[in-house]
């Protein structure tokens, strides 16, 4: 026995409970909505207690996952009574999230099996770092001082009595974080000018400015500064 | 108008983007979407009887002129693309990401049960996968779904022509209404 589990564990590195779980329910070959949920959560612990013995640090995601099988396990042991018939099987609570997995994971193969771009298909190079770094000579990476140096020039395009509004349907930084990522997919590149349209409401260009420096934070663009002009692009990454 | 065709075929053999059909709009000035279209379903048919060395591919919403997979080995050989090679954990992850999204870190390793930070992170350093922001709950989580970039890689038309996962009756399961 001891030697069936090694051989099985040498090519099969679990990286979860779930993998494990899996990984036992395949090898048996049990209906995972009818799973033998004594013999499962028996072999679930062999393989815990392997795994201690063989010194790899059994996460607790591991134990979570044995104590859950024990206690579906004790469930199934329990009488069910008359006045009892609509409540559902106890390991439909093991049996939803194996089903799931389940499908993300053949989901994931399906992925894989696809004409891949740059390992099945090819296009013209659409390597965009490739493409920027010809440029690169000509713009500077920018510093947050230059970039609030650049907000403060927008600032004052806004007419000064324009103060304070109080506006129901103001917009949210995370809208705009959205809202500016599909301009970014359509767009490239964007100049920092044109991300502040001329009129636009003090709260409203704020709210902008802030949203592009979550997303420089997220590292989901890149501002660079041209040399000549001083023209500030923004760069989707 | 018959050279139709042959402009918007030259414009997809320059462009290194796919091409939308608004965008070949643009530049032919006139021509009605349904022309442009129409033009478009002819290029692919022509590629097609051909069977050269290129097809006509949809992806991200728009159109590429992209080397037939039968030829990928000699491609490698004239330029080194590094490869992909997603581990099966990243391809879980961004499988769940595309069919959930908009999906939070939780979401998912609640499905695969494992800590998944660093796939989060190297998945989005591979654009696959973008933050639409955060989550107004406790902890304000950060919001993910997927770049066109993953579109562009997985040959994939849009979010709807992401594969059906399979119904996992192979474990002969007795339910076969799981999911649509």
């Amino acid at each position: 026995m001891q030697e069936e589990v090694y051989q099985v564990k040498l090519d099969n590195i679990f990286e979860g409970p779930m993998d494990l779980l899996v990984h036992l329910i395949k090898k048996h070959e049990v209906d995972i909505y009818d799973i033998p949920i004594a013999m499962i959560t028996d072999q679930y612990l062999k393989y815990l207690q392997w795994m201690e013995s063989m010194n790899i640090d059994v996460a607790g995601d591991f134990i979570v996952m044995a104590a859950t099988l024990t206690q579906i396990k004790s469930k199934m042991l329990l009488p069910i009574h008359a006045n009892e018939d609509d409540q559902e099987d106890p390991r439909l609570e093991i049996a939803r999230p194996l089903a799931e997995y389940l499908q993300m994971q053949s989901a994931a193969e399906r992925l894989a099996a696809r004409d891949l771009l740059g390992e099945d298909i090819f296009a013209r190079s659409t390597d965009r770092d490739e493409l920027l770094a010809g440029r690169q000579d000509e713009v500077l990476k920018l510093g947050l001082f230059e970039l609030i140096d650049a907000f403060q020039q927008i600032l004052k395009k806004i007419s000064p009595d324009d103060k304070v509004r109080i506006a129901a349907d103001s917009i949210s930084v995370k809208n705009r974080i959205s809202q500016l990522a599909d301009i970014f997919e359509s767009r490239e590149s964007v100049t920092f000018e044109e991300l502040f349209p001329a009129g636009a409401v003090k709260s409203e260009v704020i709210v902008t400015f802030l949203a592009i420096l979550e997303m420089v934070r997220l590292s989901l663009v890149r501002i660079v500064q041209h040399v000549q002009t001083g023209v500030i692009r923004l760069f989707y990454i | 108008m018959e050279d139709i065709k042959y402009i918007i075929e030259s414009l997809l053999f320059v462009s290194e983007t796919p091409l939308t059909i608004i965008r070949i709009q643009k530049v032919l000035g006139q021509a009605d979407t349904k022309e442009i279209h129409e033009a478009l379903t002819a290029l692919g048919a022509e590629y097609e009887d051909r069977k050269g060395g290129f097809l006509l591919r949809e992806v991200a919403g728009g159109y590429q002129i992209r080397s037939r997979p039968e030829y990928r080995e000699w491609i490698k050989r004239l330029i080194q693309p590094t490869p992909l090679r997603l581990s099966k954990a990243a391809l879980e992850t961004l499988a769940i990401i595309a069919y959930k999204q908009p999906a939070i870190r939780s979401d998912i390793e609640h499905i695969r049960g494992v800590d998944c930070g660093g796939i989060l992170r190297m998945l989005l350093e591979r654009k696959l996968i973008r933050v639409l922001g955060r989550k107004q709950i406790p902890g304000r989580p950060l919001i993910y779904s997927t770049t066109k970039q993953f579109l562009e890689v997985f040959d994939l038309k849009d979010l709807k022509d992401l594969p059906t996962p399979d119904e996992i009756e192979s474990l002969g399961n007795s339910f076969s209404e799981i999911q649509d």
